[in-house]
């Protein structure tokens, strides 16, 4: 441990550490003194390499910080350094490292500051860079935004290729053969003559040398893994049903535990009966936990059974009770005191309204709140001992979770060690911890003993924190043919300030996310104003794949698509005649091609195109749909992406074909309401989603090298749901302005 | 109550009613079939009854007691894999994974009995198992993959 404190004080961008037995290597994006977290709780004769990389006797760990909630990233995040490290992906374990502020977020708070992410001006840059001295100190080491790739892509493969150039200078300084004549590959640094010093016995070599940081990243035409189909770490695991998700961890002597917590969110219960419920078999106890009741027992089932038993009596809601009263609070939201901002306004789109007069087009949208309802339930392991509290849980935040736990439990943060586990699924809904803090709170009443709360689905449902609920209104006008005008306002409450309030944070400024996906679309058209609106007072949201563009993506399409139908223009080459963004044209361009836009289609039969550009990926989508008798059926879908690189393409596939998916299935018939101040949805029978036999065929393409490295986690939701409603409208002739598009059309 | 569970022989003593889920996971520990909805309405939790699939969320211990129950654990191992979990990794059908195990269950159920689908069969047999990732096209494609790998043996 010796040298841990002078990394501490060190300032460096890439730098080493020993410790017994072998050698940590720092890379740090900030010159500024950054703990090395796996510096801590090392075993003996364990070498770290990095806080990316972890070497000792038995292998080489690579830490991948951000957490793989199915999108793949452990495997993404391992490729990136492997591929500099010169080591294969069937010889390394993945870890996701504990929570520390050397894994914060940088590309993240790119998204959180008020300029489009592919705006490169002083000012936009300036201001990023505020933002990201604010992100260090709040330690923001978060899996959210489709940062991964961007934040990890210059980031891991540096610290792969310090690893590997240090062991190098370790080989040589052992065998005296010059760095130069050395190879490395498979693991192990290789002799002229082909003997091979494997990374596992130089590491303690390597510990004991200054670090080589002046280190080349390699040519692209010589990677081995980047950009090629990789067989992704987790697949074996996850179709023999071997992969430990957070639900599955079962320590010895663990008590299981099940909850009620308000649907209402207005605190602790007026009063309630857990008789009936103390007494079943197997319950142990029955608890308060803030905001609800906890029950113990000896299995999950009789947990959950325990906790329905319990009759409780809630408080008023903190929200409003019906969804009417939402709905009334948006419509009237679109005040002068409201208004966020103005992310584009170009032209004088009033004066053209006024002279359209009567013949300018206007409509209203609507979306509705949203689940998240990942396929895993919210789980979560505390175990308090001492002054020591481990937690295992499927966490997007880990530092904050470990903030949090320790403040439930009085203690300090770093006695708090927080396990990342492997997530069925999240789609933003493990960016909340209310869980674990939860699961903490149980922990401390039965000290020495582990506890898993495990929430039932209903559970899971009733306390989810929604994607924001949201309504626009457009205008606009056309002129010869073209669309001329186009003026959309958007009403929603804050997923930021609800969620970072949550956290303790006030807000970072006006919430970007209000206009997301419509203030930042890269269109020139002559009058063009996107306006936002922050309303409150509604229920409590969060942020939900592709946040504010998720409903944004939706107003902005479906306004320009009727538009160009009023002009009489074609919708995909009136979208590229509007368009001012390179990346953007040949994206639609590319679906054009895709599908033969323009086609002779059958009776009965349409396309939609839908475009949005969020999170810096510009995403063109056409949707084609059939009219039947038993409702509309969603035949192909086709879509173009512009990405920068593809690192692993079977993963961008999944990822880019599901998201598209997951947008249309919500657009079909998801929505949460409320009813006596709780979510009336409550499991997948009301909550349905797309099934297997409504899949349509999806093909999908990506384009590269027009624009820097992003993630495609979310991306491809935005434009899902106007493409559909652009489809429906192409074959029946009906425009449906509000979702899910199922409360006007049936599905088959 | 005897549970044979993946040609092994289980006795335990549990409620009647206790879900045959419940049972395998938190009682003989075998956690790779999946809590999703405890309705019946994911199908995550599917396992082998005498060779059918059925939803154990909803299926009591007292009915499968006596019965032959295969699980995920018991289709295939990662050493030593079923043509449908060979046909997953190759296909790369996982995301988060998690509805997997219930997936691929439900879709060895099918080819035990319909060695070569149709389109519309993989439609009738697959329809109660929800993904929310969106893997529904690779599904279908290694539903296919794996009847061709199950026939060519």
């Amino acid at each position: 441990m010796s040298r841990a404190g002078k990394i501490a004080r060190r300032t460096f961008l890439i730098g080493s550490a020993a410790i017994a037995g072998g050698v940590a290597f720092g890379y740090y994006k900030y010159k500024s003194p950054v703990a090395n977290p796996l510096l801590e709780d090392l075993p003996q004769g364990a070498a770290a390499l990095t806080p990316y990389v972890l070497i000792d006797e038995t292998g080489v760990t690579l830490i991948t910080p951000r957490m793989d909630m199915g999108q793949g990233v452990w495997s993404v995040q391992a490729m990136l350094i492997a591929e500099e490290l010169d080591i294969d992906l069937d010889q390394i374990r993945v870890a996701p490292g504990t929570p520390s502020p050397a894994y914060y977020n940088t590309a993240l708070s790119h998204e959180a500051v008020p300029f489009d992410p592919t705006d490169t001006s002083f000012t936009a840059e300036t201001a990023r860079g505020v933002v990201d001295a604010a992100m260090k100190f709040m330690g923001m080491q978060l899996t959210g935004g489709s940062t991964t790739v961007p934040d990890g892509y210059d980031k891991l493969r540096h610290a792969g290729a310090v690893a590997r150039e240090t062991l190098k200078a370790a080989a040589a300084a052992r065998t005296g053969i010059p760095v130069g004549d050395l190879k490395t590959g498979r693991g192990a640094v290789v002799l002229p003559d082909g003997t091979r010093l494997d990374y596992t016995t130089l590491a303690p070599d390597a510990a004991v040398i200054a670090p080589v940081t002046d280190v080349a990243l390699r040519d692209p035409k010589d990677w081995r893994l980047i950009g090629h189909r990789i067989e992704r770490i987790d697949i074996r695991a996850k179709s023999t049903g071997t992969q430990v998700y957070a639900i599955d961890l079962e320590p010895d002597g663990v008590v299981h535990a099940a909850v009620r917590l308000n649907p209402g969110r207005s605190g602790a219960p007026l009063r309630y009966d857990a008789t009936a419920a103390e007494a079943m078999r197997g319950v142990e106890k029955v608890v308060p936990v803030t905001g609800g009741v906890a029950v113990l027992a000896d299995n999950t089932w009789r947990a959950f059974q325990a906790a329905d038993a319990i009759r409780i009596d809630w408080p008023a809601p903190a929200f409003p009770a019906e969804m009417e009263a939402h709905w009334a609070i948006l419509s009237d939201g679109f005040t002068e005191a409201n208004l966020s901002a103005t992310p584009r306004e170009a032209g004088n789109v009033a004066a053209a309204l006024m002279q359209a007069g009567d013949a300018a087009l206007s409509v209203e949208y609507r979306a509705p709140y949203l689940a998240h309802a990942p396929m895993e339930p919210m789980s979560a392991t505390v175990l308090v001992e001492g002054g020591r509290t481990e937690v295992r849980a499927a966490t997007q935040v880990p530092r904050f979770t470990q903030a949090n736990v320790a403040k439930v439990l009085g203690l300090p943060d770093e006695a708090v060690h927080v396990h990342v586990q492997m997530a069925g699924g999240s789609y933003g809904q493990r960016l909340e911890d209310d869980a674990i803090r939860i699961a903490a709170e149980i922990a401390d009443t039965v000290p020495g003993r582990p506890v898993k709360l495990t929430l039932k689905r209903e559970e899971d449902f009733a306390t989810d924190y929604p994607r924001q609920i949201a309504m626009a209104r457009g205008l606009g006008t056309v002129a010869n043919g073209q669309v001329t005008g186009f003026d959309l306002s958007i009403a929603m409450p804050s997923v930021m300030a609800s969620q970072m309030g949550r956290q303790g944070f006030g807000a970072l400024g006006a919430d970007a996310q209000i206009t997301a996906g419509a203030g930042d679309q890269p269109f020139a058209i002559p009058d063009y104003r996107v306006r936002g609106y922050q309303v409150d007072g509604l229920a409590p949201v969060s942020s939900w794949r592709s946040v504010g563009a998720s409903t944004n993506g939706f107003f902005h399409d479906c306004l320009l698509d009727e538009l160009i139908h009023a002009a009489g223009a074609d919708p995909l080459a009136e979208r590229i005649r509007l368009t001012a963004d390179p990346e953007a044209r040949k994206v639609l361009e590319v679906v054009g091609e895709m599908c033969g836009w323009g086609a002779r289609l059958a009776p009965g039969q349409g396309r939609g195109l839908a475009f949005c550009r969020s999170f810096g990926v510009p995403v063109a989508e056409v949707v084609e749909v059939r009219a039947t008798p038993q409702g509309i059926r969603i035949e192909k879908v086709w879509i173009a992406a512009g990405v920068g690189r593809v690192i692993d393409p079977a993963n961008f596939e999944n990822l880019v074909a599901g998201g598209a998916v997951f947008g249309l299935a919500h657009a079909m018939n998801c929505q949460i309401t409320y009813a006596g101040g709780a979510a009336e949805q409550t499991n997948f029978d009301s909550y349905e989603g797309m099934r297997l036999p409504q899949g349509p065929e999806v093909e999908v393409r990506a384009v590269e090298g027009m624009g820097r490295v992003r993630g495609i986690g979310e991306p491809p939701v935005p434009p899902a749901a106007a493409a559909l409603a652009n489809a429906i409208f192409a074959a029946t002739g009906q425009r449906i302005r509000e979702l899910p598009l199922g409360n006007t059309v049936d599905f088959a | 109550m005897q549970f044979r569970i993946n040609g092994t022989v289980h006795e335990v003593e549990v409620e009647d009613d206790m879900p045959l889920l419940w049972v395998l996971r938190d009682v003989i520990g075998l956690k790779g079939t999946k809590y999703g909805c405890g309705i019946a309405a994911c199908g995550a939790c599917t396992v082998h009854l005498d060779g059918e699939a059925v939803r154990s969320c909803q299926t009591f211990a007292s009915d499968a007691a006596g019965r032959e129950v295969t699980t995920i654990e018991g289709l295939g191992s990662p050493e030593a894999l079923h043509a449908v979990q060979t046909a997953w990794i190759e296909g790369q059908v996982a995301q988060c994974g998690y509805c997997q195990s219930g997936q691929i269950m439900q879709a060895a159920a099918l080819l035990a009995v319909t060695p070569n689908p149709t389109d519309d069969e993989i439609d009738e047999a697959m329809g109660g198992n929800l993904c929310r990732c969106g893997t529904y096209p690779k599904i279908r494609a290694a539903v296919h993959a794996a009847a061709t790998k199950m026939q060519e043996g």
